[in-house]
């Protein structure tokens, strides 16, 4: 049988699938056991024990100078600052996206404004959202909105613009304003794109953020890496990567869970 | 009931002539058909009805006053595909054009006013024969529930004209002949004009009280892009079911019109 026709069943696949993560692991492991060797005090690849013992320190003792335990303060404090900003780009992009989409006056006089606003790099503007915002909250949560806002307009208005022009027409001949059109009929249509849009633009946010934490902040699990890269302490690095991973992956489940369940009109025909 | 009346009529895309010289009296009540080759402009024709296109030349009135330049309440329609909102269910569906008349801000009926938006559009959609599938999803009906579904929507809210491009043009033969049955009822039913296209000619002059067929007069082998197509024919149809004319129409005795 030809390759291409090959399918694994379900337990197969599933195996197949976690195959890479445990060759991962094995690489760490040979990798760490043999510095470990050469070197009892190496701090670089510590054996998962130290990193275990770690992280339990992080997530259940208090910080002694602080008295916040760090990996849910750090968390607690990152997931404000990530929410806040993307729910801002997602509301400006709900409304700048469908007015540039729908009304061609709108489009005339912002779709080029947005699209040269997409193409400045956020990181490069993160000098002056310091200066302007100061160090506190508005400027790590600037970052985020001014990041992602952008991208999210262009794609809900090319979204917008894609809507079959017969359904705009046939509203219109129901009688429906500029307005109750929006309303009722672009922007309902429109919403799951939306939500599309922001599931893409998770790992972008996540991006500006840590960049954010790492220049000015005094909690942020973005802050809290740079902080201990001072000592190597890898045995912190490590976890809390795979800790932002694994929150940036179950936020984006989670919004295609929502997107099911808010829109079931429009699922693939079951 | 409409009077529609189109004088010296001229559609061109830049240097491509679609529509040429089209003057013509569709009388309030009648079913026009309208038949002709594909892109002889018979789409575009009914797009300029609707007032999603503009003539380039010439012009249209409805009862005597020009076509408003853009889509409205009084000119329905029905495509041949994207007809109705994924995102609705059937009832709201045709509810909706009964919302967006009565509350202008949010274009959303509550309370006592949206039962009784409910119950009417309940009854035409009774009327259309979906009265059992009023809470599904329109991916969950078939090709020819969901034509009579958009039929329902245009006529709630009681258009003059009803515009039709090709509206059975997607269905089985069996559906097909249901739905055009069907629109012959409504049609008697209610107080309006229809005009319809359509490029199966059985179709046109089984449905139609008359029929336009679009058709190039001149044509240049060497640039088929400079003349456009007219009316070159102008015929009764069988239809001879036209109930509420007081008067008998006129253009069945009439010559055909337009051609050369």
């Amino acid at each position: 049988m030809r390759l291409i026709n090959r399918r694994p069943s379900r337990e197969a696949a599933l195996l197949l699938a976690v195959v890479p993560f445990v060759l991962l692991l094995l690489l760490y492991l040979w990798a760490s056991a043999a510095r470990l060797a050469d070197n009892p005090a190496d701090k670089l690849l510590p054996w998962p024990s130290a990193i275990i013992e770690q992280v339990r320190v992080l997530a259940l003792e208090p910080d002694r100078r602080t008295g916040d335990v760090l990996l849910w303060s750090d968390t607690a404090a990152s997931l404000a600052r990530l929410a806040l900003g993307l729910a801002l780009a997602t509301v400006v992009a709900a409304l700048v996206g469908i007015a540039i989409g729908l009304v061609p006056l709108v489009g005339a006089l912002l779709s080029y404004f947005v699209a040269a606003l997409a193409m400045i790099p956020p990181l490069a503007i993160l000098p002056i959202l310091l200066i302007l915002l100061g160090t506190g909250e508005a400027s790590k949560v600037g970052l985020v909105a001014l990041g992602t806002a952008p991208v999210m307009i262009r794609d809900l208005a090319l979204r917008v613009r894609a809507l079959p022009e017969e359904l705009i027409i046939k509203a219109q001949t129901l009688g429906a304003s500029s307005w109750q059109l929006a309303l009722r009929i672009v922007w309902p249509m429109a919403a799951p794109r939306l939500v599309d849009a922001l599931r893409l633009q998770l790992g972008p946010a996540w991006l500006f953020l840590i960049a954010a934490e790492a220049i000015a902040a005094t909690e942020g699990l973005g802050y809290r890496i740079f902080l201990v890269r001072r000592y190597l302490a890898m045995d912190i690095i490590l976890p809390y990567v795979a800790w932002i991973t694994l929150l940036a992956f179950a936020s984006d489940r989670l919004l295609a869970l929502l997107s099911r369940r808010l829109f079931p009109w429009a699922q693939p025909r079951a | 009931m409409s009077r529609i009346e189109v004088q010296g009529l001229w559609k061109s895309y830049g240097d491509r002539v679609v529509l040429e010289r089209v003057s013509l009296v569709i009388e309030p009540g009648s079913l026009v058909a309208i038949v002709g080759a594909s892109g002889c402009g018979k789409s575009t024709f009914l797009r300029i009805l609707l007032g999603s296109e503009r003539p380039s030349r010439g012009r249209v009135l409805l009862d005597g006053a020009p076509l408003p330049a853009e889509p409205g309440p009084d000119r329905g329609i029905v495509f041949q595909r994207y007809t109705v909102f994924p995102h609705l269910s059937v009832l709201d569906n045709v509810v909706l054009g009964l919302e967006f008349g009565k509350s202008r801000l949010l274009g959303r009926l509550f309370g006592a006013r949206r039962q009784q938006a409910r119950e009417k559009a309940a009854a035409i959609l009774a009327r259309v024969g979906l009265g059992h599938v009023l809470d599904a999803w329109p991916h969950q009906l078939s090709g020819g529930m969901q034509q009579r579904l958009a039929l329902a929507q245009a006529l709630i809210v009681e258009p003059r004209i009803l515009l039709l491009d090709e509206p059975f043009g997607a269905l089985d033969p069996g559906i097909r002949a249901e739905a055009r049955a069907l629109l012959l009822e409504l049609w008697a039913e209610r107080e309006m004009t229809v005009v319809m296209v359509t490029h199966d000619l059985a179709e046109a002059f089984q449905l139609g009280t008359r029929v336009l067929v679009f058709d190039k007069v001149r044509r240049d082998p060497q640039v088929p892009e400079r003349y456009g197509a007219t009316v070159t024919y102008d015929l009764p149809g069988y239809n001879r079911f036209r109930p509420r004319l007081e008067r008998p129409l006129p253009h069945a005795s009439l010559p055909a019109t337009g051609g050369f």
